[in-house]
C-alpha cells in the first residue's frame, strides 16, 4: 500500500512517518511542500492520502480527487459511512484521510488508528514544549519583578522574592500573577518610556 | 443564562457580521456567548460544522448545497437559515492581462467590452497550446460561479477555452506572480493583497456581473439548528444588530481593526477597510476608487436567505457539474435556505422582512418598492450584466437558454 502524508510541518511528518513506519508492506512518502504538489501526488499514485486539517492545500487537494482521472481516483474517506467513529477521531486528531476507491476498510483502519495516536502523541509533544516555553516566560517576569522591587523599595533580593511570595499567598494568586501586576503596574506609571 | 455557540470560518472579511456581534456585545445583548475556530480550508470548516466542533459556520452558498446533495461527499443536510453578505468578491488579472484586455485607467472594466477582448487572447492562447489560466477558492463557490457566468456570456467556454482551478485564496498573489494563473476571483482582502504586491490588476468586481449576488451564508447541520434553534435566532438578531454598525461609515475604521486582529483575519487593518468602505485600489499606487455595494451586508434585508437564491446556485451546479437538471435535487437545494427561521427570528423587531420568499432575480432594472410583511421595501436594481433574468419557476428552461 501506497500512503502519502501530506504535512507543510517537517517534523510532525517524520513522527507520522516514524509511526506508519511499524505497518507491513506499506511505501511511505512525506510531501511537505506546497508547490507541485499536485504533480507530486500523480506521480506518486498513492492508495491513501493524510492530510493534517490545518493545511491550507485541502481544498485543491479535494478538487484534484474529484476531477482527476489520472490518478485512481482517490476519495474521501468520509465516503465509507461504516466508520463514523474512526474518521471522528481523526477530525478530533487533526488529520483526514483520503483513500483510493476500493481499498477494504480492514486495511484502511490501522492505518488510519496509527495515524491518530501519531498526531495525538506529536500534540502533546507541542503542549509540552508550550508549556517549558510559559515556564521560561514566568520565570523572566518574576525575575523582572524581583529588580524593580530591589530598586524601588531598596530590598534585597530574597527580600523582594518573599514580599511577591508574601503577596500571592494573600491573595491565593501564582506569584507569577502578581510579578506580571508589579511589572505592568510600572509600565503603567512610567507612560511610553 | 447564557447559551454558547461555536462559530467556524476562514479568515475573509465577509466573515465580520458574527465577529463584530460578539465584539461589540450584541451576541451578549441576545443572551448568546460565542467562540470561533479559524480554518484556512473550506474543507475543514466543513469537516468541523459535520463532525460537531462547531455549530454554524461561515460557508460558501454554494458549498452548503453541494454538501446537502452529496456531490463529492455523502449527503448531509445544511440549513442556511443567514446570508453573510451579498458579492464582495473581484475578478483580478495580471498586469500584462489586464492590459492586453483594455482594463481601463482609475476605474472598474465594463464586463461585456473586457469579456470580449478577453475572448480573443483566449484563442490565441488556445492557438498557442497555453490555455489561459483562472484561480477561483473552491469548485463549489459563487466565486467559481459568477467567473463562469461572465466568461460564457461572452463567448468563452469555461474548461474548453480556458482552465479553472482551485486556488487558496492566501496564494493567488503568488501563483499570479509565478504565472500559474493569468487571473482569478477571490474575496478580500486577497485582490488588494496582489494589488499591494504589483502581482495583478482587479478589472471587474463581481456586483457588476450580478448586482445582488449572494456569496456566504451562515449554515448549520439542520439537526444542529432543530437543536439550537433558539440560539440560532438569537444569533440572527445579534448579526443584524452588527450588520447595522458594520454599514455605518463612523464605524468603518474601528471595524477594520477589529477584523484585522489575529484572532480573526489577522491582516492589514488599511487593506481590510478598502472592501468596508466600497474604496478599492485597482492597480499598485494609484488612489482609490469608490464602488458602491461592492460588499453588501445590511440594506434591503441583504441577509434574507432568499429560496431562489439556493434555485440559482442549484442551475449553475447542474450546468457547470455537467448534471442533467433533477427535480428532486432542486427540491432540497432550495431547502437549504431558511427564510422561515430568519422571519421567526425578527419578527416584532421592527425590522424589514420581505413579503415574498422567492424572486425572479435579475429582473429589477431600477428601484423598485415591493411588498413587505408590513407596509413595502424599496429594492434597487438587482440585475444581471447580461440582462438575462432567472424565473425559479422555470428552472429548466433557464438552463436550456443558457449558453454552454
Amino acid at each position: 500500500m501506497r500512503i502519502a502524508i501530506v504535512d507543510e510541518s517537517a517534523s510532525r511528518a517524520s513522527v507520522i512517518r516514524e509511526g506508519l513506519a511499524q505497518l507491513d508492506d506499506c511505501e511511505l512518502f512525506v510531501l511537505t511542500q506546497r508547490h507541485g504538489l499536485l504533480a507530486t501526488i500523480e506521480d506518486i499514485a498513492p492508495d491513501v492520502v493524510l492530510i493534517d486539517l490545518g493545511n491550507p492545500s485541502r481544498d485543491v487537494l479535494e478538487e484534484y480527487f474529484a476531477v482527476s482521472r489520472a490518478l485512481s481516483r482517490p476519495i474521501a474517506m468520509f465516503v465509507d459511512r461504516s466508520d463514523e467513529e474512526a474518521i471522528g477521531a481523526s477530525i478530533d486528531a487533526g488529520v483526514s484521510a483520503y483513500v483510493v476507491d476500493g481499498l477494504a476498510a480492514s486495511r484502511i483502519r490501522p492505518v488510519l488508528d496509527l495515524a491518530v495516536r501519531r498526531f495525538g502523541a506529536f500534540a502533546r509533544l507541542q503542549a509540552d514544549l508550550d508549556e517549558a516555553k510559559g515556564k521560561l516566560a514566568e520565570r523572566d517576569l518574576v525575575d523582572r519583578a524581583k529588580r524593580l522591587l530591589m530598586k524601588s523599595r531598596g530590598l534585597s533580593e530574597p527580600d523582594a522574592y518573599a514580599e511577591l511570595r508574601r503577596k500571592a499567598m494573600q491573595s491565593s494568586r501564582r506569584i507569577a500573577d502578581i510579578a506580571e501586576a508589579v511589572v505592568t503596574a510600572h509600565d503603567l506609571m512610567k507612560g511610553d518610556e | 443564562m447564557s447559551e454558547h455557540l461555536t462559530i467556524g470560518f476562514l479568515p475573509l472579511v465577509d466573515a465580520c457580521l458574527p465577529i463584530l456581534a460578539a465584539e461589540h456585545g450584541f451576541a451578549a445583548e441576545e443572551g448568546l456567548e460565542l467562540s470561533f475556530v479559524r480554518d484556512v480550508s473550506w474543507a475543514t470548516v466543513l469537516d468541523r460544522l459535520l463532525y460537531g466542533h462547531s455549530d454554524a459556520a461561515h460557508m460558501l452558498a454554494p458549498l452548503a448545497i453541494a454538501t446537502t446533495l452529496g456531490r463529492a461527499r455523502p449527503a448531509q443536510a445544511l440549513a442556511a437559515p443567514f446570508v453573510l453578505g451579498l458579492n464582495g468578491n473581484a475578478i483580478t488579472l495580471a498586469p500584462g492581462l489586464a492590459q492586453a484586455v483594455g482594463a481601463p485607467d482609475g476605474r472598474l472594466g465594463d464586463p461585456l467590452a473586457i469579456g470580449q477582448a478577453l475572448a480573443t487572447v483566449a484563442a490565441a492562447r488556445v492557438a498557442a497550446g497555453r490555455k489561459l489560466r483562472f484561480g477561483v477558492v473552491h469548485r463549489y463557490s459563487s466565486h467559481n460561479y459568477m467567473l463562469r457566468y461572465w466568461l460564457a456570456a461572452c463567448g468563452i467556454r469555461p474548461d474548453v477555452d480556458v482552465e479553472i482551478a482551485t486556488v487558496a485564496p492566501p496564494f493567488v498573489a503568488d501563483a499570479l506572480e509565478s504565472g500559474e494563473i493569468d487571473g482569478t476571483c477571490v474575496g478580500e482582502p486577497w485582490n488588494s493583497v496582489a494589488v499591494e504586491r504589483g502581482a495583478g490588476r482587479i478589472v471587474l468586481a463581481t456586483a457588476q456581473i450580478w448586482r445582488r449576488g449572494v456569496e456566504k451564508v451562515l449554515a448549520l447541520r439542520e439537526a444542529r439548528l432543530e437543536e439550537r434553534r433558539d440560539a440560532v435566532e438569537a444569533l440572527i438578531r445579534a448579526m443584524r444588530k452588527a450588520g447595522a454598525h458594520f454599514v455605518d461609515p463612523a464605524n468603518w475604521q474601528a471595524n477594520a481593526a477589529v477584523l484585522a486582529d489575529a484572532r480573526y483575519l489577522g491582516g492589514s487593518p488599511e487593506l481590510i477597510l478598502r472592501a468596508i468602505s466600497d474604496r478599492l485600489v485597482l492597480a499598485h499606487g494609484t488612489a482609490p476608487i469608490h464602488y458602491a455595494d461592492f460588499m453588501f451586508q445590511y440594506r434591503e434585508a441583504a441577509n434574507f436567505p432568499w429560496v431562489s437564491q439556493a434555485e440559482w446556485l442549484y442551475s449553475q451546479m447542474a450546468r457547470w457539474d455537467h448534471t442533467p437538471f433533477n427535480a428532486d435535487e432542486a427540491a432540497k437545494a432550495a431547502r437549504v435556505t431558511r427564510p422561515d427561521v430568519y422571519r421567526s427570528a425578527l419578527a416584532g423587531t421592527g425590522d424589514l422582512l420581505p413579503g415574498a420568499s422567492s424572486k425572479v432575480e435579475g429582473s429589477l432594472g431600477q428601484k423598485t418598492a415591493v411588498s413587505a410583511q408590513q407596509g413595502t421595501m424599496v429594492l434597487e436594481q438587482n440585475s444581471f450584466f447580461d440582462g438575462r433574468t432567472f424565473d425559479p419557476d422555470d428552472l429548466p428552461g433557464y438552463l436550456a437558454s443558457l449558453p454552454g
